[in-house]
């Protein structure tokens, strides 16, 4: 549309595959979907309020395990690359390496994400038989069908070769245009680069390494850096990288600082990967390891203050666009979890706080703050306002987006605030060497309120599907100029 | 350098991960090379035996169908199929199997972990978990006897009340003294953790005046 006023850039059109950017969000909404029924049914499991306990394939345990790989694997990873189908065409001006390619990967990861989840449900059911034996004996293989015994890395070994595939050739997709481009690199596409290799290296380690190399406790330090650079070096950067794209284009201004911007890469790289043992403090891994993952903890918070500073310098003197622009409202909320996130990770890591918090729900409040209340609402964020350019119409009803996000920022507030409260409370119990079922009954109405928070996530991402099925099946209308704020070509 | 291609994708991609790797995982695999990974067949020991045999004379029908004799061959079958199951069913996202030096961990669970413990096949991925609704299970075995676990596996709350552990009712043809294979091998598998220790079977120590207080 712009091509007739600057000949020399390319036409929105040839670069974005809108319709696949639309079908990787369809995707991960219906993963999302899956993920909280998943949780709910474990809430409900927690009070002892299951109505279908003993339902051989609806075991609470094998849908906890469904509930946060759909939620990495078929949420956040369709989204995110629904996301870097628009972002990357448009910042290097170039297609995406192969429409072909494009839909190939797509299916490929709907199939990895739908084996998984079969894989983990049905797997245990069939690992009695005596071909799973025989088969393991002759492989010297655990050949355990169902979920691998790695956290965030349960992806069923037998599916984990196409995984480590699709995951090379989504690289090699989006590295094309990056490496044709010519001049300097914007900061998200230092972001996307740098995640493309780190995700590729990560899941090889964690879903290869402690089953096929190495065993007992080298294995758990691979699997500590495992669960921590799956959020790390795979969430995170391209989390951020997506914020740098998209907050400028709809504040219209540019980032506060570029210094701050070099310093959060630079510093996100070094020390976000040295971290992976403060996941098991207090094991037999060695001593001087685990204070170094310590170290480089608290570091990396002091490099995510500048990084927060940054961004707070951009909408400096304009936060009145906090209150009309939802998007923006998604991401600076986000950015505020994200802090607190990793200002709470800087004291739970230290030794002191470890006595306490490991092993109880403090640590599952972090998780759901983190994965939820940050990255989950950017993408909300970025739903929000591409879903009205993907589909040519605005919003049915802003009212509804507005629950959505009350919804969601309130629920995982709630839920955070409750579970943390919990953990401190189940760790004194521990301590107290009071009978084991002291903590159990103490934790319940914990437990109670978080079924509540986790309902209304629920209920607010449900507005948002309401939402996008009458706005798909209502007439073509203007886009709304609160929400419209980008030109078509960034 | 630091907003170059090269810079971006050699320094910070693959030089800082490579970095971190090194530190992370192989040093501790270079510091822990020289104890030997033992196979399953090789934990075997006369204590679990002791367990295997029990089910067998518990649950003769069931046990035949399952593993035939209880022979040292059979329970390594069963110890295999049972932490297949453990990871499988999911039991390590409640249930932790490490036993921290700190918060009187080692008095209520035994003795504090060693990397001893955990260089064997049964614990290739480790299974140190990161969540305990439940107990610890690190020192399991000798606790319970094998039928107090063949009804917690069917129903928690007959055993346990305030148990909020889902039912397991698959691991049973109908009924918790009709346990099947699966059912069978990880009631073996919960009875061989601990058992290399010299604390075998160690017993919660809890404080029982503590449940007034609360």
């Amino acid at each position: 549309m712009t091509s007739d006023v600057k000949p020399l850039l390319p036409r929105h059109d040839d670069l974005v595959n809108e319709r696949l950017v639309a079908w990787y969000f369809l995707a991960a909404l219906t993963f999302l979907t899956v993920s909280m029924l998943a949780g709910l049914l474990v809430a409900l499991q927690l009070i002892r309020a299951n109505p279908l306990d003993g339902v051989e394939l609806l075991s609470p345990a094998r849908w906890r395990m469904v509930h946060t790989n759909a939620i990495a694997y078929g949420f956040l990873a369709n989204a995110f690359l629904g996301c870097l189908h628009w972002a990357i065409p448009r910042l290097t001006l170039r297609p995406v390496a192969s429409v072909a390619l494009s839909y190939f990967i797509f299916s490929a990861w709907q199939f990895v994400v739908v084996c998984t989840a079969a894989g983990i449900i049905l797997g245990p059911s069939f690992q009695a038989q005596d071909w799973v034996a025989e088969l393991a004996s002759q492989f010297h293989i655990s050949m355990s069908l169902g979920a691998q015994g790695v956290e965030w890395g349960e992806t069923p070994f037998w599916i984990d070769p196409v995984a480590q595939l699709g995951l090379l050739l989504v690289a090699i997709n989006f590295m094309t245009p990056i490496v044709r481009q010519r001049g300097p690199m914007y900061v998200s596409l230092w972001y996307f680069m740098a995640a493309f290799v780190w995700t590729f290296l990560t899941y090889g380690m964690g879903n290869f390494m402690p089953e096929y190399v190495v065993g007992g406790v080298s294995g758990g330090a691979v699997g500590g850096l495992f669960i921590h650079d799956l959020v790390g070096l795979f969430v995170t950067p391209l989390g951020w990288g997506l914020m740098y794209y998209f907050v400028p284009i709809m504040l219209k201004r540019p980032i506060w600082s570029h210094g701050l911007s070099l310093v959060g890469f630079w510093g996100l790289a070094f020390f976000y990967p040295l971290q992976g043992i403060h996941h098991f403090l207090y094991t037999p891994i060695p001593m001087f390891l685990q204070y170094g993952a310590i170290i480089s903890t608290i570091a990396v918070e002091l490099v995510v203050t500048t990084v927060v500073i940054n961004f707070i310098g951009t909408i400096w003197g304009d936060g009145e666009v906090l209150k009309k622009n939802l998007p923006i409202r998604w991401f600076y909320c986000g950015m505020i979890y994200y802090f607190i996130t990793c200002f709470q990770c800087a004291l739970q890591v230290t030794l002191t706080f470890q006595k306490l918090i490991h092993f109880t729900d403090w640590v599952v409040g972090h998780a759901h703050l983190v994965m939820f209340g940050v990255f989950s609402m950017w993408i909300f964020g970025i739903m929000t306002y591409l879903f009205p350019r993907l589909i040519g119409r605005d919003w049915y009803s802003r009212k509804l987006c507005e629950i959505h996000f009350w919804f969601s920022a309130v629920g995982v507030f709630i839920m955070f605030l409750d579970l943390g409260l919990a953990g401190v409370f189940q760790g004194y119990y521990w301590a107290s060497l009071a009978p084991w079922d002291v903590s159990v009954t103490g934790s319940q109405s914990f437990w109670v309120v978080r079924a509540f928070a986790g309902l209304m996530m629920f209920s607010g991402t449900l507005c948002f599907l309401v939402n996008l099925y009458l706005t798909w099946r209502g007439p073509v209308r203007e886009l709304n100029p609160d929400i419209d704020v980008a030109p078509a070509l960034a | 350098m630091f907003e170059s291609k090269a810079g971006i994708l050699g320094i910070a991609g693959i030089g800082f991960f490579l970095f971190a790797f090194i530190s992370n995982v192989w040093t501790p695999i270079l510091m822990y090379k020289d104890v030997t990974e033992k196979t399953v067949e090789e934990v075997v020991n006369y204590r679990v035996m002791a367990h295997f045999g029990d089910l067998n004379r518990r649950y003769p029908e069931a046990f035949k169908e399952a593993f035939g004799e209880p022979t040292e061959e059979n329970c390594a079958a069963a110890l295999r199929l049972g932490r297949q199951l453990y990871i499988g069913e999911g039991c390590w996202h409640c249930h932790s199997q490490f036993v921290r030096p700190v918060s009187n961990e080692s008095k209520r669970w035994g003795p504090v972990s060693t990397a001893e413990e955990y260089q064997n096949e049964l614990q290739r991925p480790v299974m140190f978990g990161t969540r305990r609704v439940g107990p610890d299970l690190s020192h399991e075995a000798g606790r319970r006897s094998s039928d107090w676990h063949a009804v917690h596996f069917f129903d928690p709350p007959l055993v346990s009340p305030d148990s909020p552990m889902p039912k397991y009712t698959w691991f049973f043809d109908g009924a918790p003294n009709k346990p099947n294979k699966r059912g069978l091998a990880i009631i073996t598998y919960l009875q061989w953790l601990g058992t290399s220790l010299d604390s075998y079977p160690y017993y919660e120590q809890v404080n029982a005046d503590a449940e007034e207080d609360y």
